[in-house]
Formats: C-alpha cells, sequence, structure tokens
C-alpha cells in the first residue's frame, strides 16, 4: 500500500469516528435523561432482572459521596474475585491447554490492571491465563469501561440545570452503562472481526502444518468478543501477549481501522454527550477543539516522523520509502502504525499495532506525552473526568484575570476544590516521577531489566510507569516486566491513578453542585470560547510539558538529538 | 484625606528596607509557601558555600556557589521588600487617619477626665464647642454642628443630633458649635478604623477565600517542581550526567512561581489600601474581593442619580395670561421661600427681592392645613402649591380651575416633573414645572456599570410615573418606585434567591436590615450607628456614587493576582530553555540545540536565570501596588486582552531579559 492511501485511509477514520460519535453522544445523553425513553422497551426486562437478583438499592437517589462508597466497594469486590481466579485458574475449568496458577505478585498486577482498566499484562495470553480466567478478564474490561462512563455521567448530573444534592443512583447507571453502549457496540464490532477471521471458541489450541512441512500448535479462543471489548472498552489488554499486531486479534486492514474506530468513538461521544445533557452544545465543541487540536499536535509528527523512516538505518545504507518499519507490521504500514500509537496513547486503549519500543524517539516522546496529559479524549468517561480537573484549573486562572470570583457553569471554584484539583493534578507527576526515580536508582530492580543501554533504556522504564499512572496498559516493551517489583509498584501506582483522578472530580463536581447557582451576566467568564480554551489548552501544556519536560529531555530528547542525522 | 501618598516616599522605601530584613524570620515567612521554599534553597546554598570553604572540591568554584545564594537572598528581600513598601503605605494612610484620635481627652459626665484609649464601650462623655470628639459614637443628647474635615476633607460643617438618622459622630472630628452627650460604640481598637489598619499589617491579615485559593494552586506548582527537581537527581545519575546543587536549585527556584508568590501579599495589602484611598473603611478583605462580583446594585435616587433636590426649569402660563404676569407672581410668592425649590424659582426667573417694591407684604408660610405658600402684597394674595390644593383652592373662591391647566399639569408630571401651581387672587395662572436634574456625568458611569455586567436600581419615594422617566433619563436598568425600606429588603432577597450579589448603600437605622441583607453593603459616615454596623464598609465621603470605585477596586484585585499568575508561569517556558540545557550539555553535548538563546556557558545561563527571576519582582512592584487597569470591555475580550499581554508578554520578555542578563554577565568572565 502506497504511503497516500495511507493517510487518506487515516482522514477517512478519524472523520467517520467523529460523523458517528455526536449521533451516539446524543444517544447516550438520552439513556441517562430523566423520564422514560423509547429503549426501555427494548433493554428495561433485562435490567430490571439483573437488579432484582443482585439486591441492591436501585431506586434511591444518592449523594456523590453515596454513589463514590459503592463505586469503590463494587471494584474492591471484583478485584478479590479476580486476584482470586487468576491464582488458582490452574485447578479450575475452562483450561484446555494446562495453563498453570499465577503467582500472586502477577495476579495482583493482572486483577488491579483490568479492574482499573489499564490492562497491564506482565503475562503472555497464550501460555498465562486459562479461558476461564481470560473471561473473567472480558467481564472486567466490561464493568471497568462502564464504571469510567458511570463517573462521567455522575459528573453530568452535577452540572444539569441548577444543581442540588442529588447525582441519581449509581447502579443503574452503571447497568445502563453496559447494557446499553458498551454491548451493543461490542456485538457490532465483534460480528466484524468474526467476519475477517477472528477466532470465536472455547476449544485449546489448534494444529496446523506450516509452509516448512513442520507440525505446530496455533493458540486460539473467545477472541472476537474479548478484542471488541478491548477496544470499545478503552480497555487495550490483548488476548495474545503480541496484542493487534497478532494477524488473530487484528486480521486485515479492515479490522485495523474498525479496531481503531471503536477505541475512539466512546471517548468522543462522551464529549459531545456532555453537551446534550447539560444543554450546553458549545461547551462541548470548546472541549471536543481542544482536545482535537491536542491530538492532531501528536498524531500528525507521529504519523509523519514514522513515515519518513530512521536515520540510522538509512545510513547503513538501508531504503526507508516505506518508512520506519522496526517493529512494524507489513499489513498494516508505517503511517497507520504511527497513528495508532497516538490514538492507543491519547485515549487509555493502551493495545498497539506496533512496538512502541521501535518508534522513532520522539514518536515515542509523543506517546509519552499523550499518557502523561491523559485527557485529548482519554479513556471512556474518564478522560472526561481528567480534562474537567484541567479546566478547573483554567477556570480559576482566567476567572481571576477578568476580575471575579471563578465560576464554572454558574458555580463559584473556591479554595476547597483547588485543593482536590491541584492534588489530581499532582498525582500524576508524582507517581510518574517518583517511581521511575526509586526504579533507576537501583539497578537491580531497574535497569536490569531493560532491553537497551542509556536514554533508551531510561525511556523504557520511564514509560512504563507513564502507562500505568494513565491507566494505559501499552508497553513500551524490551522491559522484561514480569518482576517483584515491577509487579507491585505499578500496581500500587494503579490503583492510585484510576481510583484519584474519579474519586476527585466527583467530589469537585458534587461540592459545586451544592452550591449556589449563579446566573450568567456579562461579567460573567464564557467557558465556551476560543479564548478559555486557549486557556485551557495552555493549562494542559503547562502541566505536561513543565512537570515533564527536563524527565523526557534525559530520555527521548537526548536520543532525538544523538541519532539526528 | 484626599493628599496622595507620593509613590515611594523615601522615609517609607527606608523603613520597608529594613522590615525587609526582619521578614526573613522563617517563622514569618512560612506564611507565604511559596518564599519559604526558597529561603530553605537559600539555606541550602548557605551549606554548599561553607562545605566549599572548608574544601568539597565537587560544586564547583566558590565565587560562583556564593553569587547563587546571594540572588536567592536578593529574590527573597526584594519580595519582602514589596509587602513591606505596600504595608508601609497602606499604614502610612491609615495612620495619618489615626493620628487626629489618638490620645485625644474625654470629659465624662461625672467631671472626671480621661484618655480616649481609656474609654470602654458604653462610656458616655460630654464635647461642647472647641472639643475633638475622642471616640466613634452615637450622640444621645443634644445638637451640635461638626467639623469633619479630619476625616472627609469635606470643609463645610454638618448638623448631628440625637435621634433619627444624623446622631453618629466620629472619633478625630471637631465640635464648632452647641454640646452633644455622646455615647462610645466601639471600645478603643474596635472600630472600624482600627479594623482596617490590621487589614493592611502584613501579620495580623487574614488571607480573603480568592488568596486562599490561589495559594493553594501556587503551592501545587511548587510540589509538582519539587518532585520534578528531586527525581531529576537519580535520572541525571543513571546517565551519567552530575548536576551541581547550585545548578537543580537554581532550576527549582526559577520554576517555582516566585514572581506571583512574591507579590501576593503586596497585591492583597495594596487593594485594601487603596480603598483606604477612596476614603472606604472596610470590615474585612473579603467585602472588597465581593464587591468585584457584585451584579446588582442598589442606588437612592437623591444625592446619587438626581443632585438632591428638584429645581425649577420652565414656568407654563395659560393661554389668556401673559406669561411675564406668572413669572412675576411665581417670583414674588417665593422671595421669602427658603426651600431649595422656591429658591430655584428665584433662580429661574431672575427677579431678586430688588425688582419689586416689597411694602406691606406679608408673607404666608407653608403649613399643612392649606398645603400651599405665598404672599400677600398690597391687594394681592399670590400662592403657590400641589395642584389639588390650588384647585381647591380656586374652586372654593367659587373660580373655575381653567381645563387647560389640567392637561398642562398632566404633560409636566408625564415628563416626570413636578407642577406648582400659581394663583393670584384665587385664579390660576399657570404653574412651574419643577425638575430632578440628573446630575451631570451620571449616565455614563451607570453605562460603564452595564458594561461590567452589574445591573443598576434606582430606589425613590417618586410615583412609578416619575420614576420611570428618571430612570429612562439616568439610565438605570430599574427602580423601585415608592420605596419603602422594606421594599429594599424584599428586592435584595429576590435578587439573592436568584443567586445574585447585591451591593446597596445606606445611612439610616431603617436602612440596616437591608444593609446587612445585602452582600456588600456601604454605610455612609454621617448615618447612623446601626447602619455602619449593618453594613461592612463605611464611606467617610457620603458619596453614594462610592460604591462605583469600590467594585472597580475589588476587581483590580483579582485581576492583579490572576495576570501576575499567568505572567510568571508562561516565564517557566524561557527558564527551561536557559537551564536545561545547561544542566546536561556539558555530559550530553549532542543536546546543545536546545540552548536556543545561545547563552554563553552552563554557568552563566544559570545565573542570569536566576537574576531574571530575582528582579522581576522589583520591576514588578508598581503594577502589583497600582493594580492591573480594569476595562469594562466584557469577560471574553478582557481575557483575550490579558492573554495577549500578560501570557504571550511573559512568554517573550524573559526570553528577551535573561538573553541580555548573560551578555551583561559575559563581560564580567
Amino acid at each position: 500500500m502506497d504511503m497516500n492511501s495511507e493517510v487518506w485511509g487515516i482522514f477517512a477514520m478519524f472523520f467517520i469516528t467523529i460523523l458517528i460519535a455526536i449521533p451516539l453522544g446524543k444517544y447516550i445523553s438520552n439513556i441517562f435523561s430523566e423520564g422514560p425513553n423509547y429503549l426501555d422497551k427494548l433493554f428495561a426486562p433485562l435490567e430490571g432482572l439483573i437488579l432484582r437478583i443482585s439486591g441492591v438499592n436501585y431506586q434511591k437517589e444518592m449523594t456523590w459521596k453515596e454513589n463514590l462508597v459503592a463505586l469503590l466497594t463494587i471494584n474492591l469486590v471484583w478485584f478479590i474475585i479476580g486476584m482470586l481466579i487468576l491464582m488458582f485458574q490452574g485447578y479450575l475449568p475452562l483450561n484446555p491447554d494446562g495453563n498453570p496458577n499465577m503467582t500472586p505478585d502477577l495476579a495482583f498486577n493482572t486483577a488491579i490492571s483490568f479492574v482499573v482498566n489499564c490492562n497491564l499484562q506482565h503475562y503472555s495470553g497464550e501460555s498465562g491465563v486459562s479461558y476461564l480466567s481470560q473471561t473473567g478478564l472480558m467481564f472486567l474490561q466490561f464493568v471497568s469501561s462502564g464504571i469510567g462512563i458511570t463517573a462521567a455521567i455522575l459528573l453530568f448530573k452535577a452540572f444539569k440545570g441548577k444543581g442540588g444534592q442529588k447525582l441519581g443512583n449509581f447502579y443503574t447507571i452503571f447497568l445502563k452503562s453496559c447494557t446499553r453502549i458498551l454491548m451493543p457496540i461490542s456485538l457490532l464490532v465483534a460480528i466484524i472481526l468474526l467476519c475477517e477471521g477472528t477466532p470465536m471458541t472455547y476449544s485449546g489450541k489448534d494444529k496446523m502444518i506450516n509452509l516448512e512441512g513442520d507440525s505446530i500448535e496455533v493458540s486460539r479462543g473467545p477472541v472476537a468478543a474479548f478484542v471488541a471489548i478491548k477496544h470499545v472498552g478503552t480497555n487495550g489488554g490483548g488476548f495474545f501477549g503480541a496484542n493487534s499486531t497478532h494477524p488473530l486479534e487484528n486480521p486485515s486492514y479492515l479490522t485495523n481501522m474498525v479496531e481503531m474506530v471503536a477505541q475512539f468513538i466512546i471517548p468522543v461521544a462522551m464529549v459531545f454527550a456532555f453537551g446534550f445533557f447539560i444543554k450546553k452544545k458549545k461547551l462541548s465543541w470548546m472541549i471536543f477543539s481542544v482536545m482535537t487540536i491536542g491530538f492532531l499536535c501528536l498524531a500528525i509528527p507521529n504519523t509523519i516522523m514514522e513515515s519518513q523512516g530512521s536515520p540510522t538505518i538509512e545510513r547503513l545504507g538501508l531504503n526507508q520509502s516505506g518508512g520506519a518499519m522496526e517493529g512494524k507490521e507489513v499489513r498494516i504500514g508505517a503511517a497507520a502504525s504511527g497513528f495508532w500509537s497516538i490514538v492507543t496513547t491519547v485515549i487509555s486503549t493502551g493495545s498497539i499495532n506496533s512496538m512502541h519500543d521501535s518508534s522513532m524517539p520522539l514518536s515515542g516522546m509523543n506517546q509519552m506525552l499523550a499518557m502523561m496529559i491523559n485527557g485529548f479524549y482519554g479513556g471512556n468517561g474518564v478522560g472526561l473526568l481528567n480534562f474537567f480537573v484541567y479546566i478547573i484549573l483554567a477556570v480559576f486562572i482566567s476567572g481571576l484575570m477578568v476580575g471575579r470570583t471563578p465560576e464554572f457553569l454558574g458555580k463559584k471554584v473556591e479554595g476547597r476544590e483547588m485543593k482536590i484539583a491541584m492534588l489530581v493534578a499532582l498525582l500524576h507527576p508524582f507517581l510518574i516521577l517518583i517511581g521511575t526515580a526509586i526504579t533507576v536508582s537501583f539497578p537491580s530492580i531497574g535497569s536490569d531489566t531493560t532491553n537497551d543501554p542509556g536514554f533508551h533504556g531510561f525511556s523504557e522504564m520511564l514509560y512504563e510507569f507513564t502507562s500505568a499512572s494513565a491507566n494505559n496498559g501499552s508497553g513500551f516493551e524490551g522491559l522484561g516486566d514480569n518482576t517483584l517489583w515491577w509487579n507491585i509498584s505499578t500496581g500500587i501506582v494503579l490503583l492510585f491513578s484510576r481510583f484519584i483522578p474519579i474519586i476527585g472530580p466527583i467530589a469537585i463536581a458534587g461540592l459545586l453542585s451544592e452550591k449556589r447557582f449563579i446566573p450568567e451576566g456579562s461579567g460573567t467568564l464564557k467557558t465556551d470560547t476560543v479564548s478559555f480554551g486557549f486557556m485551557v489548552f495552555a493549562v494542559i501544556i503547562i502541566i505536561a510539558a513543565l512537570a515533564f519536560f527536563p524527565t523526557l529531555t534525559l530520555g527521548p530528547v537526548a536520543e532525538y538529538f544523538s541519532i539526528k542525522k | 484625606m484626599k493628599s496622595e501618598n507620593p509613590f515611594f516616599d523615601n522615609e517609607l522605601l527606608k523603613a520597608s528596607f529594613k522590615e525587609s530584613f526582619i521578614k526573613l524570620n522563617p517563622r514569618i515567612l512560612i506564611r507565604n509557601p511559596i518564599m519559604f521554599t526558597v529561603e530553605v534553597c537559600a539555606g541550602i546554598m548557605a551549606v554548599v558555600c561553607l562545605a566549599i570553604l572548608i574544601g568539597d572540591q565537587s560544586q564547583g568554584s566558590f565565587t560562583y556557589n556564593f553569587i547563587v545564594f546571594l540572588v536567592l537572598l536578593l529574590t527573597l528581600l526584594f519580595a519582602n521588600f514589596a509587602e513591606s513598601i505596600a504595608e508601609a503605605r497602606g499604614k502610612a494612610q491609615a495612620d495619618s487617619l489615626r493620628k487626629t484620635r489618638e490620645e485625644t481627652p474625654a470629659k465624662l459626665k461625672d467631671g472626671r477626665t480621661i484618655s480616649s484609649s481609656e474609654l470602654n464601650k458604653g462610656d458616655e462623655f460630654i464635647c461642647v464647642s472647641g472639643d475633638i470628639i475622642a471616640s466613634d459614637g452615637e450622640i444621645i443628647e443634644g445638637l451640635a454642628t461638626i467639623d469633619e474635615s479630619a476625616i472627609t476633607g469635606e470643609s463645610a460643617p454638618v448638623i448631628r443630633e440625637a435621634g433619627g438618622d444624623r446622631s453618629s459622630v466620629t472619633g478625630g472630628t471637631k465640635v464648632l458649635s452647641d454640646r452633644i452627650i455622646v455615647k462610645v460604640t466601639a471600645a478603643s481598637g474596635e472600630s472600624f478604623l482600627d479594623k482596617m489598619i490590621s487589614l493592611v499589617e502584613g501579620a495580623k491579615r487574614q488571607k480573603t477565600p480568592n488568596e486562599i485559593a490561589l495559594t493553594i494552586l501556587l503551592s501545587g506548582f511548587t510540589l509538582v517542581f519539587i518532585i520534578v527537581c528531586v527525581t531529576l537527581k537519580p535520572f541525571a545519575d543513571y546517565s551519567n550526567v552530575s548536576i551541581s546543587i547550585a545548578a537543580l536549585i537554581s532550576l527549582f527556584v526559577c520554576l517555582i512561581p516566585t514572581t506571583i508568590g512574591g507579590l501576593l501579599s503586596a497585591i492583597g495589602i495594596a487593594g485594601m489600601d487603596r480603598a483606604l484611598r477612596a476614603n472606604v473603611l472596610t470590615k474585612s478583605g473579603r467585602a472588597v474581593e465581593t464587591a468585584g462580583d457584585i451584579d446588582v446594585l442598589l442606588l437612592d435616587k437623591t444625592g446619587t442619580i438626581t443632585i438632591g433636590n428638584r429645581k425649577a426649569t420652565k414656568f407654563h402660563s395659560i393661554s389668556n395670561v401673559d406669561s411675564i404676569e406668572l413669572i412675576k407672581a411665581a417670583s414674588l410668592c417665593s422671595l421669602y421661600d427658603e426651600t431649595p425649590e422656591g429658591k430655584s424659582i428665584i433662580e429661574l426667573s431672575g427677579l431678586g427681592k430688588s425688582s419689586f417694591a416689597l411694602e406691606q407684604s406679608k408673607v404666608i408660610k407653608f403649613i399643612a392645613e392649606t398645603r400651599c405658600s405665598g404672599i400677600d402684597i398690597s391687594s394681592q394674595r399670590i400662592r403657590k402649591g400641589a395642584t389639588d390644593s390650588i384647585k381647591s383652592l380656586v374652586e372654593s373662591a367659587g373660580n373655575i380651575f381653567p381645563e387647560e391647566l389640567k392637561s398642562i399639569v398632566e404633560e409636566i408630571s408625564g415628563n416626570g416633573g413636578t407642577p406648582l401651581v400659581v394663583s393670584v387672587n384665587e385664579k390660576a395662572l399657570g404653574a412651574v414645572e419643577l425638575q430632578d436634574i440628573v446630575k451631570p456625568g451620571i449616565k455614563e458611569r451607570f453605562e460603564r456599570l452595564r458594561k461590567m455586567g452589574i445591573k443598576t436600581v434606582m430606589v425613590t419615594g417618586d410615583n412609578p410615573l416619575t420614576a420611570k422617566y428618571i430612570a429612562n433619563k439616568a439610565g438605570v436598568d430599574d427602580f423601585i418606585a415608592e420605596a419603602k425600606p422594606e421594599d429594599k429588603m424584599n428586592y435584595i432577597r429576590k435578587e439573592q434567591e436568584e443567586g445574585k450579589l447585591v451591593a446597596m448603600m445606606g445611612d439610616g437605622t431603617n436602612d440596616a436590615p437591608a444593609l446587612a441583607q445585602a452582600d456588600v453593603g456601604v454605610a455612609m459616615n454621617s448615618g447612623t450607628q446601626a447602619a455602619k454596623e449593618a453594613g461592612n464598609m463605611v464611606d467617610l465621603d457620603n458619596d453614594p456614587t462610592k460604591l462605583i470605585e469600590v467594585v472597580e477596586i475589588g476587581k483590580q484585585l483579582l485581576m492583579t493576582r490572576g495576570t501576575l499568575t499567568t505572567f510568571s508561569i508562561a516565564n517557566d517556558v524561557a527558564k527551561y530553555f536557559a537551564i536545561i540545557p545547561a544542566l546536561f550539555v556539558a555530559f550530553i553535548p549532542a543536546l546543545s540545540p536546545l540552548n536556543v538563546m545561545k547563552l554563553h556557558s552552563p554557568e552563566s545561563a544559570i545565573l542570569s536565570a536566576i537574576i531574571f527571576n530575582a528582579i522581576l519582582i522589583p520591576f514588578l512592584i508598581p503594577l502589583a501596588l497600582k493594580g492591573v487597569t480594569y476595562k469594562p470591555i466584557g469577560a471574553t475580550a478582557l481575557l483575550r486582552r490579558n492573554i495577549m499581554i500578560y501570557g504571550f508578554g511573559g512568554l517573550i520578555i524573559p526570553f528577551i531579559g535573561i538573553k541580555i542578563i548573560d551578555l551583561i554577565i559575559t563581560l564580567f568572565i
């Protein structure tokens, strides 16, 4: 495939995503709006059944605190069950390939990582988990994504109308997120994958004769269903170790495009859903524009850099006209791989279709920046929550700049909200930088596990913590990450970096919702304008760039200048 | 009091200079977390310098390290100086107010004389002509003319008397005549002025909610940079780059928002000081900030929107009467009328006492029964009064009240005027039109308020028709006609229920509940003690339009903080490009393209960055004290303007500044 059609393919995919995202946003907004809904006939019987069986109080209108308690409790239950299944999968049914039990530290890391929608996989699907575990992990992929959407809906409700004490019922919102959003889309994606040749079975390994005449074993399983929710739920955890570079996980150019759209669609739709829900469509467009500009600032250079090829390899006399193909699949190509590498990192999917370790140095930096910012679209629901924190910070500074106590959507932003917003904003650099600093200080846990020396090895470690802290789950790879240190340290990072950025924004929204509503006047700072969008963008750049620039200088930037022509 | 202190008085400078060193005390400095971390850094550099003196080789030359230490110390001193000078200016302003009342003797009722500082709340003291009133209080007996020029700058004496709305006296003012007994309403040290003084004194100053939130934001940024700089050390070690302590500390000090951190308290104090300069005493800094958020402003018509009293503007004679006849009659019956309306008729006609032969005249004074006044001169009985009263006068004498006059009267009312009908010997001649005169320039002020997003509401006792006419003429957005005290209260409540912040001014005791209910209540100094207690500001000038200034001071206060924060953070970009290459380039030469400013050497780059960082503070002190100019151009336009000036300015200026300093430093190496 030539470079031109590759680029057109990317354009087409991007515009299709946005075209679907707007009506999907309207659909999501409708689901969670008050009153009866035309979809009730279809879904209500199933939902009612599930809610009644589970015995939860699904009719009570809850405050933000009660909703958060419910959210955290249910996550704890999933984590315990998930860890138990992984630790004892060897004895449990649905294990045709006879895969062994996971070690406790790996089970801890894996369970957390799927509960928090990250899917940092320190194992390979083929040999590391049974089909029962895979199915369990698939369940976690659904519910963790549902939690993200639920968290965002709670935020929406806090800003609906003039606000109030109650933000709706966690259980019904959560269930509707799964049944009415995730399931139908996943089903559609899985069917497309099935048609393109992705397996869907509970039988063990298949045997086949390869071209050389040897008999080989081919791993398979319920892949189509798994890969669908992997993307739709912005999870990213692959069925196989090689993730979406694996031919059975991503068999064709079409599946590559479908998988890309699938992971893109809900994060973008959530932005529009916000506007529809609180009846401020212009605000949605401001958020969408800032996110898109940020996304393009990362995606365009990566697509170009990967297409141009590596100067080091060119010096060896090899033709680089097809782009930097080290670590890439020929059926996907350099441009689409470069583009995907940003899609999967700005959105917290973390599924890969090329080895990020082999990306050009500055492409690698952009991938890390995408995760450091973690709010240009971001994961399902949670991306918007992260972005909300940036908005609050921007609201505060701009509010002061126009000579008025800062307010967002008619609510005053004061000390308490700033404290929470700063805590959330601080957490990310704290986890990434402190985690990496400890690791590099001890060669036995750090540099000994890396594949490469020098700047690149540093990038591998930095990337791992960034990916964990962004709940992304992609790996720079080249890192021997199934060690006690990596499993425990990233596990802890995952825990904090998932729940604090959910608790924080909901707390801010909840607190604001309880405040007195101030109608908009001509002295009020409008948040749906270009100027304010610029401020948000500046805040994002400043927080990300200022916190990570020195560190990135020692990794990808140094590497870039070192290999530059 | 209107006299302005010169911006930087020599005495003030000296005192502030001394104070800057005193404020280095860590126990004082910890109130400002950002500058406190700079002090810790300076401490570390002092230790490094000592280590070099006793033989440490790893940290470079003593001179270089010592310069870094000095620059950090200077950064602290500059920040302290900013706060000191703001405090000193505020104090100087307050002191000159306070001076007048210190140690004034007070004669108690039992004949003892004690010092004003010994007075307690509830004490009663006597003042006779020539006495300086010892303390704020309320007249409980008597009436006196008082010279309040010490407070207001207004030389005309005012009358204060027991009971009613003019019973309040201020300490430091002088009794010119008569004798009064004053009850002390605030114990020594608790008066408004004392409260105000504590607002401009750094140590006792309470941070306002917005200031607290901003401090949290800035501390958050500081924490981020602590993490960045602390972790940079192991990262550098991993990459075999050795970073000196001086370099790491310089990076940290440059990145944390020292510019806004150093000026933050100065900005707050200067805001209070500006209020004081406008002769407004506030009970809390919060009130001034709230003033910047005001959505609705309630203003009394009389004295605020219109100049005190109605004035005669036109004579309307009926068609069979010569207009000269009406003018003469109206003037004659106003010659001995001391009311402002009467005087204005003379003013309009131009016919004074010398124009008439006034022998055998008899003045008829206004009484409630007849509701008209006039003069009997020779055989003429000239009367003027409200339409109804003259009409009944005319009709009871058997004459007809002309239809034409009825329509004239209606026309005058329709124009917002008040008709005064004139009759001679019980025959109506015509009417004098009295009009409220809208203060010159007031319309423009309301226009400005509208652009600021503030709704103005006129409160008046007039009937709705007149009120509407004046409201339109003055350009207010809404009015409350035939207003009773509880109407104000209800209006405030209604607006507040919609989430709006309301400000009002008042002076009478019956204003007190509304003043307390309003988010910003400004009591006039001439008003009753109850009104002053209820409001959260007192205007010493008794100027009803003062609220407009207070609103702008509040907005300026927030804007100055916001813009300097933006400026300070935007500066970081350039500082990064100065320091990061300097940190690494010796060990990773490939990074030299990052040195975009082409700074001379790593040492000169680091010094230039921290020197620039330090001298920015004194450069910005005038801006911090004066405040960023507020322009009522709408929030979005204002944001755009401030982003352009302080955002992009903050991005570009340090590139230029650091390069220039680097060039200068190079001269000495």
